[in-house]
């Protein structure tokens, strides 16, 4: 839906979901605004003092009507309720197939980080009807990604990772904006997301020198950092075994069982003793000041790509030998 | 003592109304005997002096923004500027007019006459939240003025524990002391009411303005200690270092924004259910008619307050929570609104076959029903998480906040103001003028605010200093609107204050109300009363006006 | 419920008593609202407190192995025994308002005074617990062993492996600011607790007039039970 005046342009799979709820809230809101005000007008005109002494005959409450304004608008934000929840679900669940790029706000920029290397300041080349999954974090304050033709938005905290997902459903381009006040140029810390059709996308991608992927750059960090001596591919090392890692539940020392995802990744490395596996010691050292953001979402990425074979196959060897 | 109900002044029998002989007005000139005042009267006058003076300084700040929008490029000051007004702005307004507004002045002065006794449970605790108040005031002035504050009035971390360069201990200090300003409050308001009530007055014999400040004082006693222990910590990692909110030094920046909506949504709260009380109490007077529900009015200022303080995290659904804590809060948030529902269904039915007079105070109940509806209403948006994801930190929140906060707490505030300017000072005011202002006050007011429902959903965010050019129509709009609701402000100081110059005399009760303030002089001997009263009857009952009164 | 109570029936010498306040009815409505005033502020101190309550459950949760490593730092038996020195204070305040009750006028100043003397000695001891643990981090030159949080804190002090050393600031923040924060409480309540020496001293209290010393007594009490959970927490955090 194009943008009418006064309403936002309409660009993802999940907006026009946002919009029907949001629609529904309207008629609510319209509904009981004038019919409310319509009755307080109309009781103020229609029982105005006729004279001054005038005194009205004297009403007491009725608990059927309070029953019924009570339990009217109680069963309508139920259904506002459940309608809203089911769509935030959505919004936080993001497909299996959807492709990762890497987010790293600093007071004033976005910088982003594409499954294939390249790198963008501020702006967003991505495919049209291809989910795209952004890995969220923040180098310094709290930022927020708003893309308001999409509908999304999340929180980017330092410290930690934050995800949200969209599929962009018209080529054209989009404002990013930053929704957390983050300081002095909070208002310009602004970008577009730019949509193109497939073909384009890939003439993009292809534009421009090769750059090193994620993956690649994590593998190199993962060696120069000594990661490997624990975590030996072959299980018998200090660390536990990394490959098939990604996405599977992992049982820790207090018995407690946790999804390996990005954030489970990164606070292992930067916090090792806050999730110890079950049968190892905390002896991992803590990577916290030696990595920078964009490190450590390269490490995630590369550890991501460590998948365990095919029935049959010899386990792969990594990328690059070094 | 007068026990005859005065009837309405149009009679041509009653006698014209005079000044009483002795008043607490009259009680002493000098400045020492305002400034160490224990009459809970003079109290309240003192808060009226400082929280209009601060009304002022915020509505100043509001006026600068406004103006800074004119212009989508930010090229009327700079960034640092701009950052820094709406932060005094949403200081200057939350916590020295809003907070304080209502219970200070009216609740101050009220409460004690509503309920039959002499003043407050503690006089001199009451001296102390004034002074705590003004202390707290001139603190965060001073950080306002030497250099400012650019955090925000929420001040999130890290950025203000690590990384703003302004003046935040200073502020904080200030935030801090009038914080306890508020909990005194509080205190003596739920002992007072508690413990002092003439013999006779149960509990549901209260004027529903009571019950409204009761739950408000629940809030204040049990919320504002969280703020202020968050604003010790937020010192503590400011001066020291300490990372209770820093991640490089194992602490969560999320963790702040828990402790500070603990108590800075229940502070919603605290603003609007002393309006709640005010709206009841003029409802009825100008309808001649008890509230419909009374005990329903009663039980959802309560229930307002309880779940209140369940619902903080609504502030919070994008921050990455897990799906399910979302879910709880919202469904909670939900619940909350449904109290406010139920106290409009019953205003709107306190009219149905009254007798209703189109009186200044009347006129901002009609404002405050139909703006507190909206600003209510887009409540559900929020609350809801589908939409709350694109519409929060945009200037939709803003435009919700501003339909409560001034539609409803400040409609509400303005509506005491008229209502009771009598019985404080024994004067009448203009009622020409005081409609004309209610009418340009609503006006201006959905000039300002609504145009901010739009650019919200389109997607304007909050606290931006510059903005895309399509939003600048709507924000032109909003800022001739703020034109208009800044005169309107300005009319009820002009003859409000020419009133009591022109001295009209207004008599005990000129609007013909029930409760026991109306059955003692305007102004009210600094005792309250002559005789103390006994109560028999109900609330609200006016089949006997113009005959005896309900006293014994 | 009706509270009110009718002016009229109220004995004589409570509607005229030296210590009436004129705006209450009689003594009795004074004395309750006097009781109920000071709950009420002991409850917004309990959330006052809360905050920190939380914040420490939040990051012991998080951080398990920190907090038992900064537990283990600080003193047990000095702990200890200054907690039976607060158990102490809060006797003999119990004592001195069960003399007030009794109307034996010198028995009411000495166990106030004693109160005063073991809450002396407990800041006392806090005084020397913290000496002993900022002093490393003063001066300029290396702040080894410091446990002080900020710019200068030492984590290989908590002999710690990798993350738990940082972590251990957020314990040791924790510490100072709620053992901090409840001193304080401390120092604020013996001036007042000397102030109704004074008055016991003048004979000001009666059997049927003394609630300020009630009064005193429930905030002590309460400065006191927040110690009681801040010590177990504190000191007494073991690693599992």
């Amino acid at each position: 839906m194009k943008g009418l005046p006064w309403l936002p342009e309409s660009a993802s799979s999940i907006s026009g979901e946002v919009d029907a709820v949001f629609f529904f809230i309207v008629a609510v809101t319209v509904l009981f605004t004038v019919g409310i005000s319509l009755a307080i007008l109309f009781f103020a005109i229609r029982y105005r003092r006729r004279a001054p002494g005038e005194v009205p005959p004297d009403t007491h409450g009725s608990v059927l009507l309070e029953l019924a304004w009570t339990l009217v608008p109680l069963g309508l934000v139920a259904l506002m309720f459940v309608w809203g929840s089911m769509v935030y679900f959505h919004m936080n669940r993001p497909p299996d197939d959807a492709m990762t790029v890497n987010v790293v706000a600093k007071r004033w920029m976005w910088k982003f980080q594409h499954p294939t290397g390249q790198r963008e300041i501020n702006e967003l080349h991505v495919p049209v009807g291809r989910a795209v999954k952004v890995v969220l974090t923040s180098e310094d304050v709290i930022h927020s990604f708003f893309v308001p033709a999409f509908r999304i938005k999340k929180d980017v905290v330092p410290g930690r990772y934050n995800v949200a997902w969209f599929r962009a459903t018209r080529p054209g381009s989009y404002h990013l904006f930053c929704a957390e006040y983050c300081g002095t140029e909070h208002a310009r810390m602004g970008g577009r997301i730019v949509v193109m059709e497939p073909e384009q996308y890939e003439t993009w991608l292809a534009g421009g020198p090769a750059p090193e992927s994620p993956v690649a750059v994590g593998e190199k960090l993962f060696t120069e950092l000594n990661c490997i001596t624990c975590h030996r591919p072959d299980s018998a090392g200090r660390g536990p075994l990394l490959t098939g890692l990604f996405g599977r539940r992992v049982t820790l020392a207090g018995g407690e069982t946790v999804v390996a995802d990005e954030a489970y990744i990164r606070e292992s490395i930067v916090n090792p003793a806050a999730k110890v596996v079950a049968g190892y010691q905390p002896v991992m050292p803590t990577f916290m000041g030696q990595v920078s953001e964009e490190q450590l979402l390269a490490l995630v990425a590369y550890i991501k790509s460590l998948q365990v074979p095919a029935e049959g196959a010899p386990a792969p060897a990594p990328a690059s030998q070094s | 003592m007068n026990t005859d109900v005065m009837p309405p002044m149009t009679t041509p029998q009653s006698p014209p109304p005079a000044f009483p002989a002795d008043s607490y007005l009259s009680a002493g000139w000098s400045l020492r005997s305002w400034l160490l005042t224990k009459d809970h009267k003079r109290i309240a006058i003192l808060y009226l002096l400082s929280i209009s003076a601060m009304f002022v300084l915020g509505a100043v700040y509001a006026a600068i923004i406004r103006w800074n929008l004119l212009v989508p490029d930010g090229s009327h000051m700079s960034a640092d500027a701009y950052n820094k007004t709406f932060t005094a702005h949403g200081v200057i307004m939350v916590f020295f007019f809003l907070i304080p507004s209502i219970p200070a002045v009216f609740g101050n002065f009220l409460i004690p006459i509503m309920i039959g006794a002499r003043d407050l449970a503690f006089p001199r605790i009451n001296l102390l939240s004034w002074y705590l108040y003004v202390i707290g005031a001139g603190f965060t002035l001073y950080a306002l003025f030497t250099g400012g504050l650019d955090t925000g009035w929420t001040f999130y971390t890290p950025y203000s524990t690590v990384f703003a360069q302004s003046n935040v201990e200073l502020a904080a200090i200030g935030i801090f002391i009038a914080g306890f300003s508020s909990i005194l409050t509080g205190l003596n308001f739920i002992v007072t009411i508690h413990k002092m009530r003439a013999p006779g007055l149960t509990w549901f014999r209260l004027p529903l303005f009571v019950w409204a400040h009761y739950a408000t004082a629940l809030i204040q006693v049990l919320g504002t200690p969280v703020i202020a222990i968050t604003i010790v910590l937020v010192a503590l990692e400011r001066i020291f270092h300490f990372g209770f909110f820093d991640p490089n030094r194992g602490g969560d920046p999320i963790l702040f924004q828990h402790l500070f909506w603990f108590y800075s949504h229940p502070a919603v709260y605290i603003m609007i259910l002393p309006s709640m009380g005010v709206i009841s109490e003029v409802i009825s007077t100008f309808s001649r008619k008890r509230v419909f529900g009374y005990s329903f009015v009663a039980m959802s200022s309560l229930a307002i307050a309880a779940i209140g303080f369940l619902v903080w995290a609504h502030h919070m659904f994008v921050t990455g929570m897990a799906v399910y804590s979302a879910m709880v809060f919202s469904a909670l948030t939900y619940l909350v609104a449904i109290p406010s529902a139920i106290k409009t269904f019953n205003w709107t039915a306190t009219l149905y076959k009254g007798s209703i007079s189109w009186d200044t105070p009347m006129i901002y109940v009609f404002c405050f029903l139909g703006l507190f509806l909206i600003g209510g209403l887009t409540g559900l948006f929020l609350g809801n998480l589908g939409t709350d994801v694109h519409l929060t930190d945009t200037y939709f929140v803003v435009a919700h906040f501003h339909y409560i906060m001034v539609g409803g707490a400040i409609m509400g505030y303005l509506g005491a103001l008229h209502f009771w300017w009598p019985k404080m000072f024994g004067v009448r005011y203009p009622e020409a003028w005081g409609r004309l202002s209610a009418v340009l006050v609503f006006v201006g007011f959905n000039l300002t605010f609504f145009p901010q429902f739009l650019l919200g959903y389109m997607g304007m965010p909050r606290r931006y200093h510059v903005y895309p050019d399509e939003f600048q129509v709507l924000n032109v709009l909003s800022s001739a609107g703020a034109t208009v609701l800044g005169f309107a402000y300005l009319f009820p100081a002009f003859y409000l204050l020419f009133s009591l110059l022109k001295r009209q005399p207004a008599g005990d009760n000129p609007w013909g109300a029930t409760g026991l303030e109306w059955r003692t002089s305007s102004p009210p001997p600094t005792e309250n009363f002559h005789e103390m009263p006994v109560v028999s009857g109900e609330p609200y009952d006016y089949s006997k006006l113009g005959k005896e009164a309900v006293l014994v | 419920m009706s509270e009110a109570v009718v002016a009229s029936s109220a004995p004589a010498q409570t509607r005229h008593h030296a210590a009436l306040q004129h705006h209450f009815v009689d003594l009795q409505q004074q004395q309750e609202a006097a009781s109920l005033g000071m709950w009420v502020f002991i409850a917004q101190e309990i959330l006052f407190f809360g905050g920190l309550f939380a914040a420490y459950a939040i990051y012991r949760h998080a951080y398990p192995e920190a907090f038992a490593l900064g537990s283990h730092h600080l003193n047990r038996t000095i702990g200890t025994a200054n907690t039976l020195v607060l158990i102490g204070s809060s006797l003999t305040m119990a004592l001195a308002v069960h003399a007030a009750a009794t109307g034996r006028r010198q028995a009411i100043v000495g166990f106030l005074l004693a109160t005063v003397l073991l809450g002396g000695v407990f800041l006392g001891v806090k005084y020397f617990e913290y000496a002993e643990k900022i002093a490393p981090c003063l001066g300029d030159q290396e702040h080894a062993g410091c446990l002080v949080p900020g710019a200068n804190f030492d984590p290989h002090a908590v002999h710690a492996e990798g993350a738990a050393g940082q972590q251990a600031q957020i314990f040791f923040s924790l510490y100072f600011g709620m053992t901090g924060l409840h001193a304080l409480h401390m120092i604020v309540g013996i001036p007042i607790i000397l102030t109704i020496a004074a008055m016991a001293w003048r004979g000001r209290f009666t059997p049927e007039y003394h609630t300020p010393v009630e009064m005193v007594g429930l905030y002590w009490h309460f400065v006191d039970i927040i110690w009681i959970f801040l010590f177990p927490l504190l000191y007494l955090v073991t690693g599992q």
